[in-house]
């Protein structure tokens, strides 16, 4: 059982990393669709630089850097020259998907050795909760501080209040003399670098190896998470989990041959996620006043 | 009442003194030349038609925009002001025409967000609580802007410049969505600062608001400055003809014929709010009648959108015989059928509303005639047809256009309500709705949307006019009533009734004895 739970733990992390990403970059005012690109670039980047150094910390530092790059061409056309966000968003999921399968192709078949565990000492002793929470690799720790970390930054800090002002309103916020590409620009390369290390999570610990599209969708699930989350920090968290524990009890549930034809089964964890945020989020006005009110809305500032 | 400060300011260096400022959009000069001063503690109107050049002005003195020629001298020293940053720094405030705060942050975000870093939450909280209490401004500091009524939303907006200390404070049409009360309540605040040395220059379109407050005013014309004079000395009508450069004519209503017939009723209209942010409509009942400018007083956010959307047929109500034009049941019909029966209607935002921004003229005329089946024939436009009915709203209502058939886009605010006004009432509607015929619009063009709507109904029409300028509503309705939270008042007549009393009624107050019409 507590195989299990830890199983799920892990497939939520690179969940929480991608959305955590998004959710700064959607609070800031824009819309980048292109996670799914950014995570693969992560990947794959991750992948190779591990198997070339040895050193899977180098991959992770290499996925961040892959990720904030992808993120950074996204910033040029969106946001310096003012470009669509959801069409800019979607070339570059198509983009990353593309080119990390060139990079990645005289990988295919290869394995590396991931991350490793690291143990707390002391708090890996306690009964049950030592051996789930406290004997993780780095980035699901990572995962978790960014998350309490972004939500802390959001709410109790001047640039978190800036950033959410910039979404909320530029044109108010570029009336109030603050520079809205600047933050927007920084916000979207936050989201990148991590989305990258959400992508670098895949190689470095869930499957050692490198496939071609091997995020299989993750990205656009962070995507939804935010939005179903009223894009707070607390309920990514409950989505991810819900997620990973769906994603696990229907492999299960097909081990064990359960009588339902498998299709089903791997159609659940998307459909349960959503089924359950859009019950969250049934309080529209909730929803609405959380939601950056400018969010997609391209900003052209007076010369 | 001249200001001290008015008085003794020419021994004092101006606090800000813009020399030659020259600004250049294309090859339209928006400002040419300009030069202004205002002494500490004065408080100074910047007078203009629309497109004249003021906003630019103010954009250029607050760093939004950088000038082509020219020089700012602040207190004396020159300086080339950057950003809006630099100008806070420099202690210049500013309240735009259109609300700069933050729909979801607080209070209190909302005024960190213009302060230097360093203050927290709390103590700014409390700085808020202090100076609302000292100027009776009533602002929570921790109530969300969302949640707040226009008048407070102004009222933030004040506070947040003033707790700056700006020694120039920049006030762009601030009193276009207060009520009288409201209205005063800002004055006696400003001219207390303006007595502890704080300069003011204040922009509106309201004549008796100028005279009101300011003792001198500037006026531009065509990105020029055509003078600076007194207020006290010149009438509304000397100001309007000194910033339109010619003479006005009067609008004046005739009173209303003595048995008018009903156009239009409404019974018992009641509709729940479709958003958070929207307003319960709450058992409405009146009656429209030929000949007779109905106008709705009230506050915007008071329910205005929903009624004019229940007019219009933008929303229907669920049962039938709610509302009746010329005795047919209309309530179940949407806005196309509606036009269909004599219904014409200007909703109150001009652009994407009334009119497509990147649609011709031609084509914006269309939107609203193609049910009428002239301009349409078999399925297929015709172009000729739709240009002629243009043709006819440009020549008749004194648009100006840039061009032939231009983007609606590309006219100045007051010209394409000119047009959006005008294209209604040619098809001479039974009913003509029409929500803040002249918001934002300047003298001259307010007098022909005004006139063309007496007009209308003196054809015989009946003229519902959604307004919240109170000017307006005594210069041409007969009959008013007021709509506040929701709720409409009686109908009362125009002559009945003083501007005093109707902007009790629009803050909330209680109905007046006998006025009834």
């Amino acid at each position: 059982m507590d195989a299990l739970v830890l199983t799920v733990i892990l497939t939520s992390v690179p969940l929480i990393l991608a959305a955590t990403g998004e959710l700064i970059a959607e609070k800031s005012g824009v819309l980048n669709l292109g996670v799914e690109g950014m995570m693969l670039m992560g990947a794959v980047a991750a992948f190779a630089v591990t198997s070339l150094s040895g050193n899977p910390y180098f991959g992770m530092i290499a996925a961040a850097c892959a990720g904030g790059i992808t993120a950074g061409v996204f910033a040029i056309f969106a946001l310096g020259l003012a470009t669509n966000q959801v069409a800019t968003g979607l070339a570059l999921t198509i983009f990353g998907a593309g080119l990390s399968g060139l990079i990645g192709a005289p990988y295919v078949g290869g394995t590396i050795d991931g991350l490793t565990v690291i143990v707390v000492p002391f708090l890996s002793d306690l009964p049950v909760l030592g051996g789930l929470f406290f004997k993780l690799d780095l980035l699901a720790y990572l995962s978790i501080l960014m998350l309490g970390l972004v939500g802390f930054f959001l709410n109790n800090t001047r640039a978190g209040l800036i950033l959410r002002a910039v979404g909320n309103n530029h044109d108010s916020a570029h009336a109030l003399g603050y520079s809205v590409l600047r933050v927007r620009c920084v916000a979207v390369i936050f989201g990148g670098v991590m989305a990258g290390l959400a992508g670098a999570y895949l190689p470095l610990v869930l499957t050692p190896h490198w496939s071609e599209g091997m995020t299989a969708g993750r990205g656009w699930i962070a995507l939804a998470l935010v939005v179903f989350a009223s894009w707070m920090p607390s309920r990514i968290l409950i989505g991810a989990l819900l997620f990973g524990g769906i994603t696990i009890m229907q492999l299960v549930g097909q081990a064990r041959g359960w009588e339902m034809p498998s299709q089903f089964l791997s159609m659940l964890p998307y459909l349960a996620t959503i089924a359950v945020l859009v019950l969250i989020s049934r309080n529209r006005n909730f929803a609405l006043m959380r939601a950056p009110a400018h969010l997609g809305r391209i900003f052209i500032g007076t010369k | 009442m001249t200001r001290p400060h008015a008085a003794t300011s020419l021994k004092t260096p101006p606090v800000l003194n813009a020399v030659g400022l020259t600004k250049s959009f294309g090859d339209f000069r928006a400002n040419d030349a300009v030069s202004f001063s205002i002494q500490p503690g004065e408080i100074h109107a910047l007078l203009g038609e629309n497109g004249a050049g003021k906003s630019t002005f103010v954009k250029l003195v607050y760093g939004l925009l950088q000038p082509d020629e020219g020089q700012i001298f602040w207190q004396g020293q020159p300086v080339n002001i950057s950003g809006p940053l630099q100008a806070r720094q420099l202690g210049i405030g500013m309240v735009f025409q259109h609300f700069s705060l933050f729909e979801s942050l607080s209070v209190a975000e909302n005024i960190q967000l213009a302060l230097p870093a360093g203050e927290n939450l709390a103590a700014l909280s409390d700085r808020i609580r202090d100076m609302s209490d000292r100027y009776g401004l009533a602002i929570d500091p921790d109530a969300y802007i969302h949640n707040l009524s226009v008048g407070q939303q102004q009222r933030v907006e004040v506070m947040r410049c003033l707790l700056q200390n700006p020694s120039l404070l920049i006030m762009d049409e601030p009193t276009s969505v207060l009520t009288l009360q409201e209205t005063d309540q800002l004055f006696s605040v400003l001219r207390q600062f303006a007595d502890s040395g704080m300069a003011v220059l204040f922009i509106s379109h309201k004549l008796d608001e100028i005279r009101a407050l300011t003792s001198r005013a500037t006026v531009l014309r065509r990105g020029r400055n055509v003078g600076t004079v007194d207020t006290k000395k010149n009438n509304n009508r000397q100001l309007a003809e000194l910033m339109v450069g010619r003479k006005i004519a009067d609008v004046t209503r005739q009173s209303a014929p003595d048995q008018s017939k009903a156009v239009c009723v409404i019974k018992n209209l009641q509709r729940p709010k479709p958003t958070a942010f929207a307003v319960t409509l709450k058992d409405i009942s009146f009656t429209a009648n030929a000949g007779e400018i109905l106008a709705i007083a009230g506050i915007a956010g008071n329910g205005q959108d929903e009624i004019m959307a229940a007019l219009s047929g933008e929303w229907r109500p669920p049962s039938a015989d709610i509302i009746l034009l010329d005795g047919q049941d209309i309530s179940h019909l949407g806005p196309a059928a509606r036009r269909r029966v004599g219904l014409g209607v200007v909703p109150e935002e001009r652009n994407g509303h009334a009119a497509i921004p990147s649609m011709s003229l031609s084509d914006n005329a269309l939107l609203t005639s193609h049910s009428l089946g002239k301009a349409v024939q078999h399925g297929v436009i015709d172009g000729a047809a739709t240009k002629a009915i243009a043709a006819e709203v440009i020549d008749k209502f004194d648009v100006r256009v840039p061009s032939d058939d231009p983007m609606a886009a590309s006219l100045s605010g007051g010209n394409l309500q000119k047009f959006v006004v005008g294209r209604e009432i040619i098809k001479s509607p039974r009913l003509l709705v029409v929500a803040q015929p002249t918001w934002g619009v300047d003298v001259g063009a307010a007098v022909s949307i005004r006139k063309s709507m007496l007009d209308l109904a003196a054809r015989g029409s009946a003229v519902i006019m959604i307004s919240q300028d109170l000017e307006e509503v005594f210069a041409i309705a007969h009959k008013i009533a007021v709509l506040h939270g929701g709720c409409l008042s009686d109908v009362m007549l125009a002559s009945k009734v003083t501007a005093e009393q109707v902007g009790i009624l629009m803050g909330g107050g209680a109905d007046i004895e006998g006025a009834s019409a």
